[in-house]
């Protein structure tokens, strides 16, 4: 039934939307930058949907990759199961799934559901990326910093985490743009992000190719931009070192 | 006779049906240089952890300062805030400076303010030789100039034991002299000391006693004296003949 509730969203929206758009640039051969003026409006929802869905998944990943690490087997195996169930689903199957969950205790609009189902789903990559960070730090700096006296909680709060986040910076900026990307999906929750208008307006103006090429576009300019930036957090937070 | 400074009774460590050392009775008096000597797997350096409680020994007493530290409810943290700790491979906090390894258990765990701690760890860089150092990360130092900090680390939580696993072992030959000397420097300082070495030029002149461990119980222990010249043991003899051979001769020029 929420599926076809769902289904219906988008198709009401694809009505509402679709008659507005069409009257405006019906049949006319756009220009390149036209179509990509328009298809940049969804701009704001992929980054909305990113800035919501990667910290919050950072976030529960975190918490859960501490629980993994120093919570015991018996968590650390239900963490695993975790990782794996996220991990193995593909994360358009999961993100109806969710939705389906979430939109049934609470209103939510598609943006909101969207981007909580992505951050759910990321939790459990980002989890994976920051557990790796937290082993390869190692159980010597955690010793060490007993030895001197501090307690576990604040070994692990001052020597190891510091160290782990700065660890997990390379394979988190790949997940960042994993998540830009597959903000995408949110299209299917009749969100108009990029790629949903690129698929409205290279069909209201039969130019796909063009619609869909700025859509790349964008995309790609967003996550090369955000690497770069990562970057440049990577070399900032390196600590100095003759090796 | 004063009390000793620490007392081990009994002591019995075994991972699963591997015994690493058992019934193992050991004193330090306060001031004292103890050398701990033996081949590798002896127990040597799983002693000094279960010293510190970074390890649970399995059965038997220790004894710090007149209380049983072993006994169940001890506050571990407080313990070790007493006893310094220096480990082979100098595990200084890689992202942090010499002066913010130093002092980082000031002020999380002496609760110092930031000017005192400050002061007091440069103060104990200064010691070690390394006040112009401070401003660098572990990455940055030599290893002899890591061990030296780690060290002042120690040292800045004003410990009344200093424990040091084999402190010069991953060090290079020429980078050795320098640790030994800061350790040699604390000894006639009257610092509290056991050290797990096999520098024998150090436990010769530096120790008031040696103790020979081998396959986890102590064969035989006396002053550097009886040690090197008239053990008890044929087997003291001919460890230390053999460890004189690969490490004496190199001594580093500390004799």
């Amino acid at each position: 039934m929420a599926f076809l509730k769902l289904y219906f969203c988008g198709q009401k929206y694809c009505l509402l939307v679709l008659p507005v758009i069409r009257q405006e640039l019906k049949g006319e051969n756009l220009d390149f930058l036209t179509l990509l003026k328009y298809i940049a409006e969804g701009t704001a929802y992929t980054l909305g949907v990113t800035v919501i869905a990667l910290p919050s998944g950072l976030l529960i990943g975190t918490l859960l990759a501490f629980l993994y690490v120093y919570g015991g087997k018996g968590i650390g195996k239900v963490m695993n199961v975790y990782s794996t169930v996220m991990r193995g689903i593909p994360p358009l199957v999961l993100l109806f799934l969710l939705y389906f969950v979430v939109s049934k205790g609470i209103n939510l609009s598609g943006f909101w559901a969207g981007s909580i189902s992505l951050g759910i789903v990321s939790s459990a990559y980002q989890m994976e990326i920051i557990r790796g960070a937290l082993l390869s730090v190692g159980n010597d700096q955690l010793m060490a910093a007993r030895a001197v006296g501090l307690s576990r909680k604040q070994a692990i709060v001052n020597i190891v985490l510091p160290q782990a986040l700065r660890l997990a910076i390379p394979p988190w900026s790949n997940e960042a743009a994993i998540i830009i990307k597959d903000s995408s999906l949110v299209y299917a929750l009749g969100v108009p992000e990029i790629l949903r208008r690129a698929q409205l307006i290279g069909a209201s103006t039969q130019q796909p190719l063009l619609a869909y090429l700025s859509a790349a576009l964008i995309y790609f300019v967003l996550v090369t931009v955000t690497n770069r930036l990562l970057n440049m957090l990577e070399k900032k937070l390196t600590v100095p070192s003759n090796h | 006779m004063p009390e000793p400074i620490l007392s081990i009774r009994k002591l019995t460590k075994r991972y699963g049906d591997n015994v690493i050392f058992h019934d193992l009775d050991l004193d330090v008096n306060e001031g004292d240089t103890i050398v701990i000597i033996g081949p590798s797997g002896t127990g040597k350096s799983t002693l000094l952890r279960c010293i510190n409680l970074l390890t649970r020994s399995d059965s038997g007493q220790i004894w710090f300062s007149g209380k049983e530290i072993t006994a169940k409810g001890t506050n571990e943290d407080r313990v070790r805030q007493q006893i310094g700790m220096v480990f082979q491979n100098f595990l200084l906090f890689n992202h942090l400076s010499a002066l913010e390894n130093v002092k980082l258990g000031l002020i999380k765990v002496k609760h110092f303010n930031k000017a005192a701690a400050e002061a007091k760890a440069m103060e104990e860089l200064d010691r070690v030789g390394l006040a112009d150092w401070a401003g660098h990360y572990p990455g940055q130092l030599s290893g002899g100039q890591q061990q030296r900090v780690a060290i002042a680390r120690a040292l800045a939580m004003d410990p009344r034991i200093m424990l040091f696993d084999e402190p010069t072992s991953a060090l290079d030959p020429e980078l050795i002299g320098e640790v030994l000397e800061v350790m040699r420097s604390l000894s006639l300082d009257g610092m509290t000391m056991m050290v797990v070495t096999h520098e024998m030029g150090f436990a010769r002149e530096v120790a008031d006693r040696i103790v020979f461990m081998e396959k986890g119980s102590i064969v035989e222990e006396g002053s550097p004296n009886e040690m090197f010249n008239r053990p008890k043991f044929e087997r003291t003899r001919e460890f230390l003949w053999k460890i004189t051979e690969l490490y004496g001769k190199k001594d580093h020029g500390e004799e």
